[in-house]
This record gives C-alpha cells, sequence and structure tokens, in this order.
C-alpha cells in the first residue's frame, strides 16, 4: 500500500562506468566454507619447492650429462625406466607439475575471467586438458614395455 | 583549460615584486554522469609554494577556477582519511603529499576498483561491506569486568601496526587483486580483522580466521606489496596478511 519512493540511496550502483568492479557476492556471505584455498595455497608452496628440484634434475640428466640431448632415444628411456626410482621421479614430476599448473591457471581465470560462463567453460577446458595429460602420462609411465 | 593566478599578492603590499610563483599542472580526471557518460582528463594550472601540499593545490582549482569539482576531504592533516586518491598511478593522500615532490605535471584520479560517483568521489560502500564482515569490534564470552580490560605492553604490541589504520582505501585499491576481482575482502579487512584476531582480550579470532578463510579470503593475496606502499600511515599491511595466512595455516597442521 504505502508506494513511498524507495529510500534516497546513494545511486552509485547505477553507474556503472567507469571502473567499477565486478562483483558477485558480498564478502562474507559464502554458504560453504572449506579449506579448499588453504590446502591449495600449501599445495602450490610445497610443490613449487619439489618442482625445483625435480625439474632442474631432469633438465640436467636430459640435457647436459653425458653429451645431452643428442643420446636421449628409445634404448635411453627404456634403460631408465628400468628402474623404479626414475619412474616413480617422472610420475611425481608429472603430477606436481600438472596440479601445481592448473591450479595457478585456475587463479588466473578467476582473477581475469569476469563473465560466470566464461569462466565455467574456461575451467571446464583446463580441467579437461589436465585430466587428459595425466591420464596419459600416468599410462605411459605405468604400462612402457621395453621389448616394443 | 589554462587559468593564470589572479590572487594578489599577500598582505606584502603593493610593492612586493619577487620571482613569479612556481606553478604545476594538475591533470584531473573528471566524470560527472549527470552531462556525460564518460570521464574525461582536463588540466590546470596552479601556482603553488614549496610548502603546499597536493590538497591546497586541488582546493584552488576548485576556489578560483571550477567549483564543480568534486573530492572528499575533511580534517586535511592526514587523519581522517578522507581524501585518498591516485597520484601518478600511486594511491596517496593528497592532505600528505606536497607539489614540490611530484613533478610539473600530477596526473589525479579517484582510487581504482570503486564506482566512481563524481570527479574524485568513488562509492565507498563495497569497501565498507569487507570491512563489516570481518566483525571488526571486540567479540568477548566472559564477564564483563567492573573495569576496563587490561593487557600487557606486549600483548598490546603484537597489534600494535594494525590499530593505526584510518580506513582511507589506499590499500583495498590498490590491490590488483581487488581491481579484478570485486568479491575479495581487500587489504583493509584483512588488517581490521588482525587488529582484533591478535588482540589477547578479544574471544573472536576463529570465527574471523574462518571468515578470512573463504574462497575470497586471505588465500586471494598475491603479495604484490601495493598495500603496503599505498598506506599513508605506514601500516605493514603485507605482513599483516601474512600473519593471518600463517595463523590459519598452524591452526590447521
Amino acid at each position: 500500500m504505502a508506494t513511498t519512493a524507495a529510500p534516497a540511496d546513494r545511486g552509485a550502483p547505477e553507474l556503472a562506468a567507469p571502473r567499477s568492479p565486478r562483483r558477485r557476492t558480498k564478502p562474507g556471505t559464502a554458504k560453504a566454507r572449506s579449506n579448499f584455498e588453504l590446502h591449495a595455497w600449501v599445495f602450490m608452496r610445497i610443490s613449487g619447492l619439489l618442482l625445483f628440484f625435480l625439474v632442474l634434475g631432469h633438465l640436467v640428466i636430459m640435457n647436459v650429462l653425458d653429451g645431452g640431448v643428442q643420446r636421449v632415444n628409445f634404448g635411453f628411456v627404456a634403460g631408465r625406466w628400468a628402474s623404479p626410482f626414475w619412474r616413480t621421479w617422472d610420475l611425481v614430476m608429472l603430477l606436481l607439475a600438472e596440479l601445481h599448473g592448473t591450479n595457478g591457471l585456475r587463479t588466473v581465470i578467476n582473477d581475469y575471467a569476469e563473465r560466470a560462463q566464461t569462466r565455467f567453460w574456461l575451467k571446464m577446458l583446463l580441467y579437461t586438458s589436465a585430466f587428459l595429460v595425466v591420464t596419459l602420462g600416468t599410462l605411459v609411465i605405468f604400462t612402457f614395455d621395453p621389448d616394443l | 583549460m589554462t587559468v593564470v593566478d589572479s590572487r594578489p599578492a599577500a598582505a606584502s603590499g603593493p610593492a612586493a615584486t619577487g620571482p613569479a610563483p612556481a606553478t604545476v599542472t594538475l591533470k584531473i580526471r573528471r566524470f560527472d554522469p549527470e552531462f556525460a557518460a564518460q570521464a574525461r582528463w582536463e588540466s590546470y594550472q596552479v601556482p603553488f609554494d614549496p610548502s603546499d601540499r597536493l590538497l591546497d593545490a586541488i582546493m584552488w582549482v576548485k576556489w578560483n577556477v571550477d567549483g564543480s569539482l568534486a573530492l572528499r576531504r575533511s580534517c586535511a592533516h592526514g587523519v581522517c582519511g578522507s581524501d585518498a586518491m591516485r597520484v601518478n598511478g600511486a594511491n596517496r593522500l593528497a592532505c600528505r603529499v606536497l607539489v614540490k615532490d611530484l613533478g610539473p605535471e600530477i596526473t589525479i584520479e579517484p582510487i581504482k576498483g570503486l564506482p566512481v560517483e563524481k570527479d574524485l568521489i568513488v562509492d565507498m560502500e563495497p569497501f565498507f561491506d569487507a570491512f563489516r564482515a570481518v566483525q571488526p569490534y571486540l567479540i568477548t564470552d566472559d564477564h564483563e569486568p567492573t573495569r576496563e580490560r587490561l593487557q600487557s605492553a606486549e600483548d598490546r604490541a603484537r597489534f600494535d601496526d594494525t590499530t593505526k589504520c584510518i580506513m582511507c582505501a589506499a590499500c583495498t585499491t590498490s590491490c590488483p587483486v581487488f581491481w579484478n576481482d570485486g568479491d575479495y575482502f581487500g587489504p583493509q579487512a584483512i588488517v581490521a580483522a588482525h587488529r582484533f584476531i591478535f588482540d589477547s582480550r578479544d574471544a573472536g579470532a576463529d570465527e574471523r580466521l574462518e571468515i578470512l578463510n573463504e574462497r575470497e579470503g586471505v588465500w586471494r593475496c598475491r603479495t604484490t606489496f601495493n598495500c603496503t606502499n599505498a598506506c599513508p600511515r605506514g601500516i605493514q599491511v603485507t605482513k599483516a596478511i601474512q600473519e593471518v595466512k600463517r595463523a590459519l595455516l598452524f591452526r590447521r597442521f
């Protein structure tokens, strides 16, 4: 019944331009609380540290020692992967690098993709590619047959 | 727009024929939604003394050239935190910087990441939303004492730095994460939470940490140190954010 005008609001929400940020929810009103972001943050630190040694070691072995990249062929790979140590090394490196990169890109998408749909599809693309790389890589490491 | 100083040569009388006053160009980002949908840049030629603050120069424009120039200012001495603005690309309080330190042309914009209402005035409501969300007040679970709540000097020193905040929003609106993601709490809200989380008299730390553990909480921080650089009170903002992260971390593991 009271058809009073809306309270004299600040009027700002109508003023989209210029340079107003996007805002999806009010801060502090997230429905489900979880430690996902905390764990993601810790994972980035630990995986980053491990990758530093894993990747540098990998680079040195593949590109510097004993003639470097020239000697890398099927036999060389088969020889290395005969040892469970190198298989584990490569598996850990694969998993950590892929998940580290995926989480980093997830953050970048959250930062810069403004439309909800864009964000969703970019992340789906990201997760699909990560799944494919991890699956394929893991499959090869476990089923590699040196007598091929 | 160019304006020549038309002020009389002060009280020194007509005989005063000193050197011509130094002038500076203020390039101000103007926006008035009633007249134009887009912001525009305008330049003003302003005379200044070596002791003049940037705020004096802006007020000179408002008083002598264009009274429609809109900005917030109150105490003009770095206490109220009203006149934060983007000066030559960095957030500063206009009352805390001298014109002579800023070069011959000074670019002045509203702080970034909040909706501009007019000229240098932005809508601070999203900023205050984040502030309110961290429950920036004393929470206790014991009986109210008859005297004040005592605290040792060491306990007080633990959060001394973050008590200095004047809520000018210079830190939050200098944060690139906040520019792109308005959902992020922003440095100021985390500083406000820090002030109570590490207060020995407060019992609401768990609740506040829980709030800052959210998707848009402290884990969004990329430690670019823009906030620490912008703070006119010299608060170690990034350090405060890291301390909240650490508190969350060691509570979980």
